[in-house]
């Protein structure tokens, strides 16, 4: 009886150091998965948005993804009015009017292509579709296309920056 | 310590050591097959083969292969293609056999679903058999990344994508499984370590207990009959070979077996020699380009009927029935409540569960390779809802069934 409870006492005192050495492992585990400093180091993108043409769809690159950056004309500008979800979209930099978003779909992340002639995007993974604001007008993907963080500064846009304008628009839920 | 005494030959000396004639009755010669089985049987065998094949030819790839995003695509395509004698032996061998073991998985599956060797005490192997499957479906992904073309960069993308879990949005969880926030350096070096070293010892521990859970209920028989095997053993040991149910694992069913596996590596090598194209898609001979998405992604042909589930939904609806998809099979002993464990063919209405439900996952993996347009997709979607459909009804089916 004494013998046994000696080896209970054992086996609860290893128990518990065993316990700690666990979690502490499993602490250290997850932290060396995590993104390295440098990679998020990497994080800023600077654009110089006078350099764009109107209807030319360019990709930029923030983060390893791809940026659509299009600069809207006033025809596309016409068919966004009276439209909030998609005004609430464009971007303004010195009168110029952008759509600038994160390239992947919302749905699995492949990246759409943008076809010129009808003004939108098709995503060749499972079928979904953007328009020129980057609002989903076809399932699968659930919202349309994300806006990165950015900060207008004159002409140019600093991607991975959370300027005030963004900061509305993650307020009022346009984006993600 | 135990006596020992001088050995009269090496046998013996190991014998007293390692007891190998115990070990060797154990394991081969008193181990007890049924003879009423057919050549289905051997595929437990060929898998074991195939999967001997994947291990070898990679330690080869692993001597030349290089884990960085730089050096990963031209240490495949040029150094083991080309530099290394006989390289593209190993690469066809690992790259045919990957593919070419999932087929023996799904037969060896159906076979066990036709038969009912899930029921009645083979619970157990049938959910250590599908744990191997998850680690064969995860070892096949980790491999897939390490060519680095633009199939395993978007292969990657998508498949880590879905752990964001649809509308939950769980972005932090997906960087923290690449190490990134795209697929780069850290996600290819932790798929290197998954694919060479901690999945492999998953998938041998796994095979380890698939074979232990095998022992007490012993190997299923094509007649679903209950064999009583220390009875029927007894009566082999005392001469009645001819009269007793059941034969030695070694050699006399291992003679059956490697017949089987013979004529199987004909086959094999035949498609490792001359029909290896199916294996190597083409657009993985692209380097990956974060940029660039290809034209259509599709994931290699065993996973197509799950990824066809996923894919005519909205984002959340899909994640379910797909999530749905990879596990429920898990849960057949639990699922079909039926006592009968005898082939399918004599079950009524289950026989026509098991022919639609094989049927259905060959139009859906059919459906998963063509392009997500009419009428592919609707096609797709009705089989999708027809998979679903089939699961839950199972139990019902089955309560109403008649005892055999």
């Amino acid at each position: 009886m004494k013998n046994s409870s000696r080896r209970g006492f054992m086996g609860k005192a290893f128990g518990a150091v065993a316990g700690i050495g666990a979690v502490a492992s499993l602490f250290a585990m997850k932290k060396s998965w995590d993104p390295l400093p440098s990679v998020k180091a990497a994080g800023f993108t600077t654009l110089d948005m006078t350099n764009y043409k109107e209807n030319v769809m360019i990709t930029e690159k923030w983060r390893g993804k791809p940026i659509f950056v299009l600069k809207k004309s006033a025809e596309v500008m016409a068919k966004e009015k009276g439209n909030p979800e998609a005004e609430a979209r464009n971007i303004q930099v010195n009168g110029d009017n952008f759509m600038v978003a994160i390239g992947l779909c919302t749905h699995l992340g492949c990246i759409p292509a943008f076809r010129e002639d009808e003004g939108n995007f098709l995503c060749a993974c499972h079928g979904g579709m953007f328009d020129a604001s980057g609002l989903a007008i076809k399932v699968p993907p659930p919202r349309g296309f994300d806006i990165p963080p950015f900060k207008i500064e004159g002409n140019k846009l600093v991607l991975g920056e959370a300027g005030p304008e963004w900061q509305a628009m993650k307020d009022n839920g346009v984006t993600l | 310590m135990a006596h020992f005494t001088k050995a009269t030959s090496i046998k013996d000396w190991l014998n007293q050591r390692l007891a190998v004639d115990k070990v060797e009755k154990v394991m081969m010669s008193e181990y007890w097959i049924p003879k009423n089985i057919n050549f289905l049987w051997a595929m437990g065998m060929v898998l074991v083969i195939t999967f001997a094949l994947l291990v070898v030819s990679g330690i080869f790839l692993l001597m030349y292969y290089v884990p960085t995003v730089e050096g990963a695509f031209y240490s495949v395509n040029y150094t083991i293609m080309r530099e290394v004698d006989f390289g593209w032996l190993w690469r066809h061998i690992h790259g045919v056999a990957a593919s070419v073991v999932f087929l023996i998985i799904y037969i060896h599956m159906f076979t066990g679903i036709y038969y009912g060797s899930y029921k009645k005490g083979r619970e157990m192997i049938w959910i250590s058999g599908m744990l191997l499957f998850v680690a064969f479906s995860a070892e096949a992904f980790s491999g897939y990344m390490l060519p680095w073309g633009q199939m395993s960069y978007w292969a990657g993308m998508v498949i880590t994508n879905l752990f964001a879990g649809g509308s939950l949005h769980a972005d932090g969880l997906v960087e923290w499984i690449r190490g990134d926030y795209v697929p780069a350096q850290a996600f290819l070096g932790r798929f290197f370590m998954l694919h060479v070293l901690l999945i492999p010892l998953a998938i041998i521990g796994l095979i380890g207990l698939h074979f232990g859970a095998l022992r007490i209920p012993h190997v299923n028989n094509q007649d679903g009959e209950e064999i009583d095997f220390d009875a029927e053993s007894k009566k082999y040991l005392d001469g009645d070979k001819a009269g007793s149910k059941v034969m030695r694992f070694a050699n006399d069913f291992m003679s059956k077996d490697m017949m089987v596996v013979g004529i199987y590596l004909i086959f094999f090598f035949y498609l490792v020699f001359y029909n290896y194209g199916f294996a190597m898609d083409p657009v993985n001979f692209d380097p990956a380009d974060g940029l660039k998405t290809p034209a259509h992604i599709y994931p290699e042909w065993y996973f197509l009927w799950s990824y066809e589930i996923l894919r005519p939904f909205s984002v959340d609806l899909g994640l379910i029935l797909f999530a749905f998809a990879q596990v429920i099979f898990v849960l057949l002993p639990f699922l079909d409540r039926s006592p009968n464990s005898v082939p399918a063919n004599r079950r009524g209405m289950f026989a026509i569960w098991f022919w639609v439900m094989l049927v259905n996952m060959i139009i859906l993996t059919a459906m998963g390779k063509l392009p997500p347009e009419d009428p592919f997709s609707t096609i797709g979607f009705y089989s999708a809802i027809v998979f679903v459909g089939q699961w839950l009804l199972l139990p019902v089916i089955t309560m109403f069934e008649k005892k055999v």
